[in-house]
């Protein structure tokens, strides 16, 4: 045991320098890509209301002045110290939008995730369990439909069918009841529960059910397929017929040798899942005018506030490497042979 | 080594003891889109306590779908006729229910290859404790511990390496894995797949060694499925060699080896290699399509000495003076000339013959 718990420290260490580089190429390339627009963030935010002097001191102060190489060091340097910078349009900074804002991306990718297991799982067991069954063809058509469905439409969708009913189709949360409740986490059912407020944690939740329904259907498409072709892969494995020939009861062979394999696979798929999650976020939160990073951003964008933009997409793409780096560890933990 | 073995009272007290599995007329066709393919038509052997028959015959012959069929292991699609009686049990038509308690306990099957045959997520050690939960529940933890290392160590195994995952152990360790996992719960009657094809010269020796012991130590039957005739002269008492999903001769090893009957025996025979070799001999031509199967005895498109009755009809199995059984017309006919009327005229003409002028007349 000790040795494999070793095995373990050591995959873990390697995985973490493994990161460094990988942080330092997406960095970059935010970077870059911030550069190749045309024009500065400066001028693109306020030319035209401004004057010549006051745009070069704006400049001056947000280090836009330099050589790009000083620009691309300075960036680096504030990232590691986890200062984004601060928006040029309202003087925000970016680390606190993502405080403020990310609790409701977080509670609207976590309940999307949940919607995208809940569903997807089961559903991707069976059909593979009963692969060509009007059960599996029926599933299969289901996850195509909304795996092929834009975001924006499910959302719309789902807003016409349900407006006027008692789910709620947009906000975080009903403006009455919101007003006793104080941000401490910044994610609202959460804050709810501390401040004992079981009505407004009712209303949390009903207000989350419809973004996140939108939101994991998105993926739950991704995760039948997967699930049911690893599921008809592993059910065909050599080590399923050597366990029949073992006479391992049939209901253990499916659930312990030929789902606990196929699920191997399904850990990374969910990892990179979740960051198509925070993209689908983005039109999800603007869809249903949810207060998160995602709706923060397009407002930015709208005003081009790139330093903003900049702040924000470095975060975002931080929390991609970071989840990516999870999923390993727990694949780690999961397959033994992921080790070596 | 533990002492105890498989009750074997019928062996001590009689010279042929009561066979563990009778197999008769078993068939066991694949549904295809093409129709059938008939992999098994129409077997019949038996094995006693102790004994071991080596299946031998060329790739897709039929001989891994005949040791899946006995025990039922057949994938769905799959057509199962016939008699296979184990310790008075009809196993075919079982309860899918029954034939799983039986598996393990009583019928055990020993695969080709090693590599992806253990649960790659699972420990050595989790893998006994699910064999030996599922058949003996009475057994402690313990106990089952116990019984693992046992066989493990039998094998060569060390307890040390109980608590590994399957990828930390070669081929060889695993294909004794395998077995161990396979004895441990001291089955009546093994198949064993070609165990060691996947495996070195070294350690088929050691596996060969290992199946040895086992009928000996526990007076199991085996039925060892191989292409290698080497392994069958050196370790089967009797052989039977399959052509087609037929068996077309079986007998005692060391007699059909000095003496084979079958022509598809002989030439088989003649295209082992040893040291002696100078050009290799091949059957020309290759194994019949098994869903039209040739029609008369299936081996006459190849066979050196077919007679043109050889391709209309089926030969009858005759049983020689040495006990081994047969199914070829030479053999039937010297048997019971009365037979030839039923070759028809100018039946016993030699088929290559035949041959040749439907060829020139063709051209």
């Amino acid at each position: 045991m000790s040795k494999q718990s070793g095995g373990l420290g050591r995959y873990v260490a390697q995985r973490l320098l493994l990161a460094v580089p990988m942080v330092l190429i997406l960095l970059t390339l935010v970077f870059l890509l911030m550069r190749v627009a045309p024009g500065d963030p400066v001028s693109a935010a306020a030319g035209g209301k401004l004057g010549p002097e006051q745009l070069a001191e704006k400049r001056r102060i947000a280090g836009l002045d330099k050589p790009l190489f000083e620009q691309y060091l300075d960036y680096l340097g504030d990232v590691v110290t986890l200062d984004f910078g601060t928006t040029f349009v309202d003087h925000r900074k970016v680390s606190d939008i993502i405080i403020e804002n990310g609790g409701a991306t977080l509670s609207l990718t976590l309940g999307a995730l949940f919607v995208a297991v809940l569903i997807g799982l089961p559903i991707g067991l069976f059909s593979g369990r009963y692969r060509d069954s009007a059960f599996d063809v029926t599933a299969r058509i289901f996850g195509i439909t909304t795996y092929a469905a834009p975001v924006f439409f499910t959302g719309l969708l789902a807003q016409l069918a349900f407006s006027g009913t008692w789910l709620p189709t947009s906000d975080q949360a009903d403006p009455l009841t919101s007003l006793n409740i104080e941000s401490v986490t910044h994610i609202y059912v959460l804050d709810c529960l501390i401040a004992g407020d079981w009505n407004a944690v009712e209303d949390g939740l009903k207000h989350l059910i419809l973004p996140s329904i939108t939101l994991g259907l998105l993926i739950v498409g991704v995760f039948i397929r997967m699930i049911r072709i690893n599921v008809i892969q592993s059910l065909h494995g050599d080590y399923i017929e050597a366990a029949r020939a073992r006479g391992v009861r049939e209901r253990r062979v499916v659930t312990q040798h030929a789902f606990r394999n196929a699920l191997v696979p399904v850990i990374t798929v969910l990892g990179l899942q979740v960051a198509l999650l925070l993209g689908g976020a983005v039109l999800t939160e603007k869809t249903f005018n949810w207060p998160g990073v995602g709706s923060t951003l397009i407002t930015y964008i709208n005003q081009r506030d790139y330093i903003a933009v900049q702040g924000i997409v470095t975060v975002f793409a931080l929390v991609v490497v970071l989840i990516s780096m999870l999923i390993d560890f727990v694949n780690a933990l999961i397959d033994p042979r992921v080790r070596y | 080594m533990a002492t105890t073995s498989a009750p074997s009272t019928a062996a001590a007290a009689t010279g042929a003891p009561e066979p563990v599995l009778a197999v008769q007329d078993l068939r066991v066709w694949y549904g295809t889109e093409r129709g059938p393919v008939r992999a098994v038509d129409g077997v019949t052997f038996e094995v006693r306590p102790g004994e071991t028959l080596g299946l031998v015959g060329e790739s897709g012959c039929g001989k891994s779908t005949l040791g899946r069929g006995v025990l039922g292991l057949t994938p769905a699609g799959t057509a199962l006729d016939g008699v296979v009686d184990f310790k008075g049990t009809n196993l075919v038509g079982l309860s899918p229910k029954h034939l799983q308690k039986l598996r393990g306990p009583e019928l055990g099957l020993i695969f080709q290859e090693p590599m992806t045959r253990l649960n790659p997520l699972m420990k050595i050690s989790e893998h006994f404790e699910e064999a030996l939960r599922t058949h003996e529940k009475g057994l402690s933890r313990q106990q089952r511990r116990e019984r693992a290392l046992d066989a493990l160590r039998g094998m060569g195994i060390p307890p040390s390496r109980y608590h590994a995952y399957p990828h930390e152990f070669s081929g060889g360790m695993r294909q004794r894995i395998m077995i161990a996992l396979a004895l441990v719960l001291r089955p009546a009657f093994v198949v064993a797949d070609e165990p060691t094809t996947a495996l070195d010269v070294l350690v088929e020796a050691q596996i060969i060694k290992i199946l040895a012991d086992l009928r000996k130590n526990f007076d199991t039957a085996l039925v060892l499925i191989t292409h290698n005739l080497g392994i069958v002269a050196e370790a089967c008492d009797r052989v039977a060699v399959m052509y087609a999903g037929h068996i077309v001769e079986q007998g005692d090893a060391r007699e059909v080896f000095a003496n084979p009957q079958h022509p598809y025996t002989r030439e088989l025979l003649r295209s082992t290699i040893s040291l002696s070799t100078t050009g290799l001999h091949y059957i020309p031509g290759s194994p019949p399509d098994l869903v039209r199967p040739p029609t008369g005895c299936r081996f006459h498109p190849r066979c050196p000495v077919a007679m043109r009755g050889c391709a209309e009809h089926e030969p009858p199995e005759v049983v020689l003076g040495s006990g081994v059984r047969t199914a070829c017309w030479h053999q039937a006919l010297e048997a019971d000339p009365s037979l030839g009327e039923e070759l028809g005229q100018g039946g016993r003409d030699a088929l290559a013959a035949v041959k040749e002028i439907s060829v020139a007349d063709e051209a």
